[in-house]
C-alpha cells in the first residue's frame, strides 16, 4: 500500500473585500433588502480551503430607452416592459434578480440626449418600483456620465447605489458624487490587471473606502474574447488572495451586454444549421459566458434574459453546495 | 517532476571520459537538465539509470490517446493550473453516450448525426470527438452487437462502458485495434480489466468512489500489472464535488508530484444533473476546470456548439491570438469596380467579416492589415491598426492596381480614423461602414 494522498491546501493570505449594495430604512435608504458580495479568502467555490461567506449575486440589466438593437429573443420575452423602466424593474425582481442594473441610455448625446433631471426622475421611479439594490450606469460618454450620475447620486442619497462606470476619464466626478451621497462606484478598466489596480489607487487617493468599490474588469463573450477576460479575472483573484490590496474588490461582469451582441444569440438568418435551435443557443451563450466568469471569480454577473437568471442561480447553488 | 543537474549527475558513470562531447559527467548532466543534450550521447549509462531518468522526465500528467488514426483524441500532458501561466495543451474530448438499449434504428441515426456534425469557427473545424457505448442492457451479446454496428458507420473514437469483464471483452473483440477507452477498472474487477487493456492495447479508466488514496493505489497496482495508459474517474458527480476533486487532482499531479494520479480525467456532467440545460452548464465547468474526456448524455447542436466554442476559447494559447495572414483577399470574384473593405488579421475579426461579405454574395476585396492578431478596437487602442498602418497596407498589397476607384470602407468602430486616413491616402474617399459585421450585407447592397 502506498501512503495516503495528502490533499494540497493553498494557504492564501489575502481576501476579497466584502461589499454591501443597497441600504434599508435602518441605514438611511429605502431598499427592502441589501446584497452583500465578496469576503471569500479562497478561489471560487473551493470552500475546502477557505470560507466563502456570500454567494455570487445575479443582476438583471434594464434601460431607460427602448433597446432597438437588442436581440429579438430578448424583445420577445420582455415585450412592452422595455418601454417602462419601472415596470421592467418590477418584473426583473419577480423573475429572481438579486440586483437591478439600470443603464441611462437615453442621456447619450448621440441619442435622445435627455438631461440630468430626467435621469434622476428615472432612478426615483425605478427605486419606487423595486425593493432591490440598484446599480446605475451612465450612457457611456464621459461628460454625460458625469452630468447624470451627479444628479442621480443626489436624488438617491443614502440608497447605497453603485454608480458607474467610473473610468480613468471620469473617475473624479463619479467618486466625488459617491462620497458626497453615500454610494458605491463601479470601477471599469479594459481587461488588464495593472489598469485595474491603477484605477483603484486613484480612487483610494480620493479617500473613497475600498469597501465601496466594485471592479468591472471588462467582459468578453463566449467566442468573442471570453478567454481574455477569464484569465485576467483569474489573475486578479489570485493577486487578491496573495494579499495585493488594490485587487481585492469584488468583480462585476456585464455578461448579458456582451453575450447578446454575439451573432450566435442575436440572429438566426444565414447561420449554419450546426448552430442549432436559436433560442436554446442564445440562452446558452449568456449562461456559459456567465458560468465561466463565475469560475474565474465573478461576484456579480449582469444578465439580460430571465431564463439565464434561473439557470445561473441553479449553477451557483450547486457550485456552493458542499 | 524535472530533475536537477545534480540529481542527474548521481545517475551517470562519473568517469569523465568525455565521449559525450562534454568535459565532465557533471557538465553533461547540466546540459541534460537544460534539455540541451540527449542521454543517448553517453554510451555508458546503466539500464537502471536510463529507466530512472525516463521516469523522471515523463510528463506529470500522462498523455493518453483514445482511438487511432486521424480522429484519435489525445488528452493529458497539461503543465499548469491556470491558462495564463502558460497555456492548456490538449482540449477535452467531447463524447456522447449511446446505450445499447436504444433501438437499432435510433442508435444508427444518432451515430450518423454525431459522425457528420461539424461546424467551422474562426477557420477551425469543430466536431464531436467520440461515442461512449454503454452496456445498459447488461447483455454481453447486445453490447457486442452495438459495438459491431459502429463498424463502417464512423471512425470516431469509442469508449466502451460495461460493468463485467465478459461483456467488456465481447465489446472489445468487435473493436479490436481501435484502442477504445475501457470503462472501467474498480477495486473489485481491476485484475480482469487490466488484463483486457493489455490484451487489446486499449487505455483504461480507473474508478474509485470519492477516495483519492484508493484511486492512487489502484492505478499503482494496475501500472504494476503493465498498463500505462490510464484515465481517472474519481467517482464524484456533483457540481461542487467535481470542481473540488478535479482541482485537487490537477494540483496533486503538478505540484504534489503524485505520479499515481498523473492521468487525464473523465467526467459525466449529465449523471447528477436535473435537466439537459444543467448538464451543459456542468460540461462547461469541466471544460474550464480540468476534464480530459467529457461524456454527454444528450446530443443537440444548440447545446454542443456553445460547448465546442468554449473549449476552443479556453484552450487558445494566451500568448498567440489565432491569426490570419495579412493581405488582399478576394471574396466572390471581385472586379475593379468592387468595394474594398479593410479590417484586422485577428482570426475572429477576419472570419466575422469575411463570413458576412461572403453571405452577401457581393464580390468584394477584403484588405487585411497586420494588427498582430488584435481586434479592431484593441488594435486601434494599441496602435496596431491606425491610419498609417492601413495606408501602408493599401500600397503594400497593391490595392490601387486592382481597382478602378479610390474608395475604402473602414469598420464603423473606428469611424474616427477617417480624417487621418484621408490625409495618409490623398485623393481617396474613406467611407465608414457599419459597426457590426452582421450589418455588412445590408450596407454592401447599397454600395456604389
Ligand atoms: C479581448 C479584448 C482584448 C484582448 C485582445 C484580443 C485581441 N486579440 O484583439 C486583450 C486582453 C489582449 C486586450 C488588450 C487591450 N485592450 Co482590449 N478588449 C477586448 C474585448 C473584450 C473584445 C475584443 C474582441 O475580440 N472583439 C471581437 C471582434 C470580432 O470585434 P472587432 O474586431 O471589433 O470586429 C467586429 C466589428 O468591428 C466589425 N468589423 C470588423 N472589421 C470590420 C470591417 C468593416 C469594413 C466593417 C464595416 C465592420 C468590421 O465586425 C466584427 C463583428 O461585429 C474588448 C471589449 C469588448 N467586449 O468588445 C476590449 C477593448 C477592445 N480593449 C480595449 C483596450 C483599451 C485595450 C488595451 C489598450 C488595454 C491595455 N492598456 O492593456 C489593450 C491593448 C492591447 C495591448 N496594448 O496589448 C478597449 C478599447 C477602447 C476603445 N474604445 O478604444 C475595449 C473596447 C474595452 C473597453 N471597453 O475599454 N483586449
Ligand atoms: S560519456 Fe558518459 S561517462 Fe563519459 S563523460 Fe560523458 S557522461 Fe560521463
Amino acid at each position: 500500500m502506498t501512503p495516503a494522498v495528502q490533499i494540497p491546501i493553498e494557504k492564501w493570505t489575502g481576501k476579497v473585500r466584502e461589499i454591501t449594495l443597497g441600504a434599508t430604512a435602518a441605514d438611511g435608504g429605502t431598499r427592502a433588502k441589501t446584497v452583500t458580495v465578496g469576503g471569500e479568502n479562497t478561489l471560487p467555490f473551493l470552500s475546502f480551503e477557505g470560507s466563502i461567506p456570500h454567494s455570487p449575486a445575479v443582476a438583471l440589466e434594464i434601460q431607460d430607452h427602448y433597446p432597438n438593437d437588442w436581440s429579438p429573443l430578448l424583445k420577445e420575452y420582455w415585450g412592452d416592459l422595455l418601454r417602462d423602466p419601472a415596470a421592467w424593474a418590477r418584473k426583473a425582481e419577480e423573475v429572481g434578480a438579486d440586483i437591478i442594473v439600470l443603464k441611462l441610455i437615453s442621456a447619450h448625446p448621440e441619442g435622445d440626449n435627455t438631461d440630468a433631471a430626467h435621469a434622476a426622475a428615472t432612478v426615483k421611479a425605478v427605486l419606487g418600483a423595486t425593493g432591490l439594490p440598484l446599480v446605475v450606469l451612465g450612457p457611456g460618454q464621459a461628460d454625460k456620465d458625469n452630468e447624470v450620475l451627479v444628479a442621480v447620486a443626489e436624488a438617491a442619497k443614502g440608497e447605497r447605489l453603485a454608480l458607474g462606470n467610473c473610468e480613468d476619464k471620469n473617475y473624479r466626478t463619479v467618486v466625488a458624487a459617491a462620497l458626497a451621497h453615500g454610494h458605491l462606484v463601479v470601477a471599469k478598466t479594459p481587461i488588464d490587471v495593472n489598469l485595474a489596480k491603477q484605477l483603484n489607487i486613484l480612487i483610494t487617493d480620493m479617500r473613497l473606502d475600498l469597501d465601496r468599490v466594485l471592479m468591472d474588469p471588462t467582459t468578453g463573450a463566449l467566442g468573442y474574447g471570453l478567454e481574455y477576460s477569464y484569465s485576467v479575472m483569474e489573475r486578479l483573484r489570485i493577486a487578491a488572495l496573495t494579499g495585493d490590496s488594490m485587487t481585492q474588490q469584488p468583480l462585476i461582469c456585464t455578461v448579458g451586454e456582451e453575450a447578446w451582441r454575439a451573432k450566435e444569440s442575436k440572429v438566426n438568418t444565414g447561420v449554419p444549421a450546426a448552430w442549432g435551435d436559436w433560442k436554446k443557443r442564445g440562452i446558452h451563450w449568456e449562461v456559459l459566458t456567465a458560468s465561466t466568469q463565475l469560475l474565474a471569480g465573478a461576484n456579480i454577473v449582469v444578465l439580460r434574459h430571465p431564463d439565464s437568471v434561473a439557470r445561473i442561480k441553479q449553477t451557483i447553488a450547486s457550485l456552493m453546495a458542499e | 517532476m524535472a530533475l536537477s543537474g545534480l540529481d542527474i549527475y548521481k545517475l551517470l558513470p562519473k568517469t569523465n571520459c568525455k565521449e559525450c562531447g562534454q568535459p565532465t559527467c557533471l557538465a553533461f548532466a547540466m546540459k541534460l537538465a537544460q534539455k540541451q543534450a540527449e542521454l543517448s550521447a553517453c554510451p555508458y549509462v546503466s539500464e537502471q539509470s536510463k529507466a530512472a531518468l525516463a521516469a523522471a522526465s515523463a510528463p506529470p500528467i500522462r498523455l493518453v490517446a483514445i482511438g487511432t488514426g486521424e480522429k484519435k483524441v489525445e488528452v493529458g500532458n497539461e503543465t499548469v493550473l491556470f491558462r495564463h501561466e502558460k497555456t492548456f495543451f490538449h482540449a477535452p474530448g467531447i463524447f456522447v453516450r449511446l446505450k445499447d438499449t436504444l433501438p437499432a434504428a435510433e442508435a444508427d441515426a444518432l451515430v450518423e448525426q454525431l459522425h457528420n456534425y461539424g461546424v467551422e469557427r474562426v477557420g477551425i473545424k469543430l466536431h464531436v470527438h467520440g461515442v461512449a457505448i454503454e452496456n445498459a442492457s447488461g447483455d454481453a451479446a447486445q453490447f457486442a452487437a452495438r459495438v459491431a454496428a459502429m463498424q463502417g458507420k464512423t471512425d470516431l473514437p469509442l469508449m466502451l462502458m460495461a460493468a463485467g469483464a465478459a461483456a467488456m471483452e465481447a465489446g472489445l473483440e468487435k473493436a479490436a485495434g481501435a484502442a477504445p477507452l475501457i470503462y472501467s477498472a474498480t477495486a473489485e474487477n481491476w485484475v480482469e480489466m487490466a488484463a483486457l487493456a493489455s490484451k487489446y492495447k486499449a487505455p483504461l479508466v480507473v474508478r474509485a468512489q470519492g477516495d483519492l488514496s484508493a484511486l492512487a493505489n489502484l492505478t499503482e497496482q494496475i501500472k504494476a500489472a503493465g498498463v500505462e495508459d490510464m484515465v481517472l474517474d474519481p467517482g464524484v458527480r456533483t457540481s461542487h464535488g467535481t470542481l473540488v476533486v478535479l482541482t485537487q487532482l490537477r494540483r496533486l499531479a503538478l505540484k504534489g508530484g503524485v505520479r499515481a494520479l498523473g492521468y487525464p480525467i473523465v467526467t459525466f456532467p449529465g449523471e447528477d444533473a436535473e435537466s439537459v440545460e444543467e448538464e451543459i452548464t456542468r460540461a462547461a465547468q469541466h471544460i474550464a476546470k480540468y476534464a480530459g474526456i467529457i461524456v454527454l448524455d444528450h446530443f443537440e447542436p444548440a447545446n454542443v456548439y456553445p460547448l465546442l466554442t468554449l473549449r476552443q476559447n479556453i484552450y487558445t494559447d494566451p500568448q498567440k491570438p489565432i491569426q490570419v495572414s495579412p493581405g488582399l483577399y478576394e471574396i466572390s470574384g471581385p472586379q475593379p469596380e468592387s468595394p474594398v473593405l479593410v479590417t484586422t488579421n485577428f482570426s475572429l475579426t477576419y472570419f466575422s467579416v469575411a463570413g458576412e461579405v461572403e453571405g452577401s454574395g457581393k464580390p468584394t476585396w477584403l484588405l487585411i492589415v497586420d494588427s498582430e492578431g488584435m481586434s479592431v478596437l484593441t488594435g486601434w487602442a494599441a496602435g496596431k491598426f491606425d491610419a498609417a498602418k492601413i495606408a501602408k497596407s493599401v500600397n503594400q498589397f497593391g490595392v490601387p492596381g486592382k481597382i478602378n476607384h479610390k474608395k475604402l470602407v473602414i469598420p464603423g468602430l473606428v469611424a474616427g480614423l477617417s480624417g487621418e486616413l484621408e490625409e495618409e491616402l490623398p485623393g481617396w474617399e474613406i467611407r465608414v461602414g457599419p459597426r457590426e459585421a452582421i450589418d455588412i450585407p445590408t450596407y454592401l447592397k447599397t454600395w456604389s
